[in-house]
């Protein structure tokens, strides 16, 4: 740095005549605008704003000045700088984004890449078919229960009035279980109810419970028979408990599963453990009904019936409640069950039962984690 | 039951317009399952009529013999020249009757009949076979129609081939209904019309003069009426009205008498036998089998009866299985070894068997449950027994009886032998009281005493009383015993349908179970972490335990044994998932799917050989709670398992990178996912353990109840189960108790209180010997490191010329942290150097790198 002028002489220094700060400002500009990367513009930076760039000379040189002259020097001097400097961030700023929006591009990848590191895994549907069924009636304040199914013959059938000599207690229906005494004093349990006889006698009205589970019966597998299957049962007990009551409870469960306008029918049936007793079916929620006696319309879902059976229902049998001290005088129930087999075969066009046993990957899968 | 429409009209005046489909309706509105409406003849049209065989040319320069036949069709074909027609068939003769349609008919199946040529001949129409009518199938044969019937008549009315059969399910309470008498009450109640019921007949009292009875178990037998006609003719044959309603009903007619107690069986609902009274030795009785008693029934099959065996006997011994078959000797129907039916040409060739001319006729009444256990014993159903199984009406013996005696003296020419045998025990009517309202709070809507009233009567009740109903029971509904019956009855008569929909208010609930979440949950994560589920089937055998390679004394093979498997390779409930769940893996491995992932929970079956036998327990009460503990005492233990197979890659080598095959730490993990969701740090052991590999074989401990317990195992399979199963190559596997997992779920999770200060981290690499679990040297670095480690985890394990043969390096990275300040350099050292000191002390081990 030159030492101050002490001369006071009005010395002319070349580096600050207007028209040459002008020239290296505009000279600045000009390096800045051709700067086409972040690496020239670091250069011209240098050149055009580095300490030994002309307008830090110039403004060196300032106070060589006399002072009359310093004021306006300095703001000539000051003003370029601002402008260069201004250009330069604007630049640098330019170039950055230049630069940002290049590198997302190069690191572009190709989404549609398909990534099955881990293929999903999935639940099995008779499982979140039968939890699905289990919060409907959660939500009404059911209970869910469960039991056992090696049971005695006492659950499976003395209780339910399945008498010593019913058919259903025959080798044919019913798988038997060697007891302790070698004898075949227990079964695989034939139906769920075994744990509404459970219910009864671990509660005390009113009772609402629902009971999933799996059930057997001696049935060759085939297509549509399998001797291991999955039912849902449902038992009420309370006062005043109506057939009436049993079908708005079925109506509530077709619609929740299958939409507003499904409802149920109920045919009078016969089965031991209940006295009225009725099969119920539910209206086609594919067709609605409007198969039945339309050929143009054929429906596979119901065969074109309209209707599509469900299960087995009915007012508790009296002789049950005895069975399992409730007073029959003074409560009544209602109980109805069915098979998820069959609704998973309706409600997702499933043709052969088999698949729901043999756990093939490829017919889980899709059926995800909920239902 | 199969009941034709025609005859249904014969018992309820059905306006002429109702079809098959209508009464279908209506019947299974009252609870009756019309599985089918068969409309027989629907497509077919004549001129269909009777002709006779004039002459017969056999043609023989054919392949086949054929017949080319000259039919005398009367003035049916508007000519009455005979009529020439090709046929194939050989069983009729010159001057035969026969069933020939003409050209311009329509056979069922839309079979147009035209005049062509055939064989080198013109034939102008065809005679018809029995499944060509429609008629049934179980002949091929030309129908031979009885010499009576007039050349030319229009057989479509003959025969009665245009109409409609229902064909009825019949529900096991319901007998009455397994009869045309039944089905017309319900018909004609459906149709508010009355009924002519064929029961309603004079029937002479009982005398001295029958045939004599001895009834030796009038339990089991509480009525047995005998009659007899004599005289018979042996030529007499059904005639076509009585064969056709037995075809359309779904029998085979065989002979008159056979014939007769089969439809008056169909009518009435009564079985009958029919005897021929000169193979009778000495009196009709009705006792139970004596040990070793053997007896040949009508269906060829030599039995040896039991001591619980109802059986009809005369002097020369048992002649008949009671209510379910008659014995061979004895029987009428077994000298007609070849079926006499109409189908089969029989007609007027049909007769008799060899000088019967008497014939006494059984209607007896048998206790259910004795017939249904003859028959379940003997594995001998018959229509008979299908009968006396569900409830046979006892007041219709008599009619039955007289109904079949009538028929032999008109049909067969018989004279009715006026000893009639009667042998009853009396029997009060039943009568039920039940509330005139009980209908209306079972339905849950109010019928009214009136509609209650009328309903009982239509189903043949005597109803007397006001607010309480005294109702006597109809003798042919046994199954209405109870208040909830009649409401039944009264409920269906007024129609399903009909009820109102309310819902009831339950009390408010708690939702699922802790136990119950906690089966969803796991369900949940394994499914999340790419495992597929399957519900296999229980059942297991010997092949698949030894295949797992399991030891004699392991508690895995003392199973539960099925009495009755499906099959016998597979004998046992499941002691372990295993079995199951790698016959689901080896299936999907067949199919073409490699990598797997598969998990199963559900119950296992683990008898102790110490379960109590289980206890027959009165239905008429409560058990007390030690009868009901003494009932769960004969149960085996069921737990719940989880167990998971993988095989293949865990991860998939793609764009990403390599994969990773499946391996001892997934099914370890796998567990450790399981255990997370019940809340439970699972501490692993090495184990040697089937069907596990010997050194990659993990137990799993978690604390139940406060004690360490063994709550499952993970780990690769050995490489001989892998073989043994069919298994792919380094198979792994795990399963675990979710009963004990749940149990060992610890209380109310603590609030942590989160240091905000900074954190510490020290590495340190320690050297083991090989053998010495990751776990041990874990405890001890826990257990030295103090109250100031806040987590610790292995990142490296070790082996090589570095550290030594036999020996293993295992780098772990240490956080420490204070609550409530920042730990000094000195605290810090001192902290790690205590968790070191405690590694050497406890597992030998040694700082690699000093340090």
């Amino acid at each position: 740095m030159s030492a101050p002028n002490k001369s006071y002489d009005p010395v002319e220094v070349e580096a600050l005549k207007p028209e040459e700060i002008d020239r290296v400002r505009d000279e600045a500009l000009a390096a800045f605008a051709a700067a086409a990367s972040l690496d020239a513009l670091r250069e011209a930076k240098v050149a055009h704003v580095g300490d030994r760039s002309p307008l830090a000379l110039a403004n060196r040189e300032i106070g060589a000045l006399p002072p009359q002259a310093r004021a306006d020097a300095g703001k000539r001097v000051g003003q370029a700088r601002g402008a260069v400097n201004k250009a330069l961030a604007a630049r640098q700023a330019e170039l950055e984004a230049e630069r940002d929006e290049r590198v997302l591009v190069e690191e572009a990848v190709d989404v549609t890449l398909p990534y099955d590191r881990v293929p999903p895994g999935a639940r099995h549907p008779l499982t979140t078919l039968s939890e699905r069924i289990e919060d409907i009636f959660v939500a009404m304040g059911y209970e869910v229960a469960e039991g056992p199914e090696v049971e005695t013959e006492w659950f499976n059938f003395d209780a339910l009035n399945i008498g010593p000599d019913h058919p259903a207690r025959s080798t044919r229906d019913t798988f038997f279980v060697e007891g302790a005494a070698g004898g075949p004093d227990l079964v695989l349990r034939t139906e769920t109810s075994s744990v509404q006889i459970r219910s009864m006698l671990e509660r005390t009205p009113p009772i609402y419970v629902i009971c999933p589970g799996r059930v057997y019966r001696s049935d060759e597998l085939d297509a549509t028979h399998s001797p291991v299957f999955h039912q849902v049962e449902l038992l009420a007990i309370d006062e005043g408990l109506t057939m009436a009551d049993l079908k708005g409870t079925l109506d509530h469960m077709v619609r929740s599963l299958f939409g507003e306008g499904v409802h149920t029918r109920l045919r009078p049936h016969y089965f031991p453990f209940t006295e009225p007793s009725a099969e119920m079916d539910m209206l086609c929620f594919r067709c609605r009904g409007e198969s039945a006696g339309n050929p143009d319309r054929p429906c596979r879902t119901c065969s074109s019936e309209g209707w599509v059976e469900l299960g087995g229902c009915g007012v508790v049998n009296p002789k049950v409640l005895t069975a399992c001290g409730v007073d029959p005088e003074k409560y009544s129930g209602f109980a109805f069950g069915f098979g998820i087999e069959r609704l998973l075969m309706f409600r997702h066009n499933v043709e052969d039962i088999r698949d729901m046993i043999e756990g093939d990957v490829r017919f889980t899968r899709p059926f995800g984690m909920e239902i | 039951m199969r009941a034709p429409l025609s005859w249904l009209r014969e018992y309820v005046d059905l306006p002429a317009g109702v079809t098959g489909r209508e009464v279908a309706e209506r019947l299974i509105a009252a609870g009756f399952e019309v599985e089918a409406v068969d409309r027989l003849g629907a497509d077919l049209s004549g001129p269909l009529v009777v002709g006779r065989v004039l002459a017969i040319e056999e043609l023989t320069e054919f392949k086949k013999p054929i017949r080319h036949c000259q039919v005398d069709v009367g003035a049916a074909n508007g000519t009455g020249e005979p009529q020439s027609i090709i046929c194939g068939a050989r069983n009729f003769a010159v001057g035969d009757k026969v069933v020939v349609v003409l050209p311009g008919g329509v056979l069922p199946g839309g079979f147009e009949i035209t005049a062509r040529k055939t064989y080198g001949r013109l034939s102008e129409g065809m005679i018809c076979s029995a499944r060509e009518l429609g008629m049934g199938d179980d002949h091929g044969g030309i129908v031979v129609l009885p010499p009576e019937h007039e050349v030319g008549t229009d057989a479509i009315e003959l025969l009665e081939l245009v109409d409609e059969v229902l064909d009825i399910a019949v529900t096991s309470d319901r007998g009455y209904a397994l009869s045309m008498r039944g089905l017309a009450r319900e018909t004609a109640t459906a149709f508010g019309l009355s009924l002519r019921d064929p029961a309603l007949l004079d029937v002479p009292a009982g005398n001295g003069s029958g045939y004599p009875a001895a009834v030796g178990d009038t339990v089991a037998c509480d009525r047995i009426v005998l009659r007899a006609v004599t005289g018979v003719r042996p030529e007499a044959h059904s005639p076509l009205w009585l064969q056709r309603r037995l075809q359309k009903a779904g029998m085979r007619p065989i002979s008159l008498p056979v014939d007769i107690t089969n439809y008056v069986m169909l009518e009435i609902g009564q079985p009958l036998h029919a005897y021929d009274r000169a193979r009778l030795s000495g009196p009709i009785a009705v006792r139970r089998a004596r040990a070793g008693e053997k007896l040949t029934t009508l269906d060829g099959t030599a039995r040896t009866l039991d001591p619980e065996d109802l059986v009809i006997a005369d002097d020369s011994g048992p002649i008949g299985l009671a209510g379910v078959m008659g014995g061979a000797d004895t029987e009428i129907a077994e000298v007609a070894q070849e079926p006499q039916a109409l189908t089969a040409g029989g007609g007027p060739g049909a007769e008799w068997p060899v000088g019967t001319t008497d014939i006494v006729l059984e209607m007896a009444h048998f206790d259910q449950v004795t017939v249904a256990r003859t028959a379940r014993r003997h594995k001998l159903g018959s229509e008979a027994a299908r009968r006396f199984e569900r409830g046979v009406d006892p007041a219709a013996a008599a009619a039955a009886g007289q109904r079949a005696v009538d028929l032999l003296v008109l049909l067969a020419g018989g004279t009715a032998d006026a000893g009639v045998t009667v042998v009853a025990e009396p029997r009060e009517p039943r009568t039920i009281t039940v509330a005139a309202d009980h209908p209306d709070r079972v339905a849950g809507m109010a019928y009214g005493r009136e509609t209650v009233v009328r309903h009982l009567q239509e189903i043949g009740c005597e109803v007397a009383g006001s607010d309480e109903l005294t109702v006597t029971v109809p003798t042919w509904r046994p199954d209405l015993a109870e208040p909830n019956d009649l409401a039944e009855e009264v409920i269906r008569l007024a129609g399903y349908a009909a009820l109102p929909a309310t819902l009831p208010r339950p009390p408010a609930g708690r939702g699922l179970t802790a136990r119950q979440r906690l089966h969803r949950r796991v369900g949940r994560a394994l499914a999340g972490t790419g495992h597929v589920e399957v519900l296999s089937a229980p059942f297991v055998g010997p092949a698949q335990l030894d295949g797992l390679g399991l030891p004699d004394d392991d508690a895995r093979r003392r199973a539960a044994r099925l009495v009755n498997p499906i099959s016998d390779e597979t004998p046992w409930l499941r002691t372990t998932l295993l079995p199951g769940l790698l016959d689901a893996l080896r299936r999907n491995v067949g199919r073409g799917s490699g990598d797997l992932a598969l998990f199963e929970t559900g119950l296992v079956f683990r008898p102790t050989g110490a379960e109590a036998p289980a206890a027959r327990l009165p239905v008429d009460a409560r058990p007390t709670d030690e009868q009901v503990a003494e009932l769960e005492a004969a149960l085996p233990a069921q737990p719940r398992r989880v167990a998971v197979a993988l095989a293949g890659a865990r991860e998939q080598t793609g764009w990403w990178g390599g994969g990773r095959p499946a391996d001892w730490a997934d099914a370890v993990e796998a567990a450790r996912t399981v255990a997370r969701e019940a809340g439970v740090e699972l501490t692993v052991e090495n184990d040697r353990h089937a069907p596990w590999h010997p050194g990659r074989c993990a137990a799993l401990y978690a604390s139940v109840d406060g004690a360490r317990t063994l709550v499952g195992h993970a780990g690769e399979l050995h490489p001989r189960v892998v073989k043994a199963l069919g298994l792919p190559e380094r198979t792994c596997a795990m399963e675990a108790d979710l009963d004990l997992l749940e149990r060992a779920t610890p209380g109310l999770v603590s609030g942590p209180r989160v240091s905000s200060f900074p954190v510490a981290t020290q590495d340190v690499a320690l050297v083991v010997d090989a053998p010495v679990p990751a776990a041990d040297v874990e405890a001890a670095l826990r257990a030295g490191a103090g109250g100031l480690l806040e987590s610790l985890r292995l990142f490296d394990v070790f082996t090589g010329e570095q550290v030594g043969e036999g020996r293993k390096s295992l780098a772990y990275a240490l956080r420490f942290r204070a609550p409530d300040r920042t730990l000094t350099a000195d605290e810090l050292t001192e902290a790690r150097e205590a968790a070191v000191a405690a590694a050497v002390e406890r597992t030998g081990a040694t700082l690699r790198g000093g340090s």
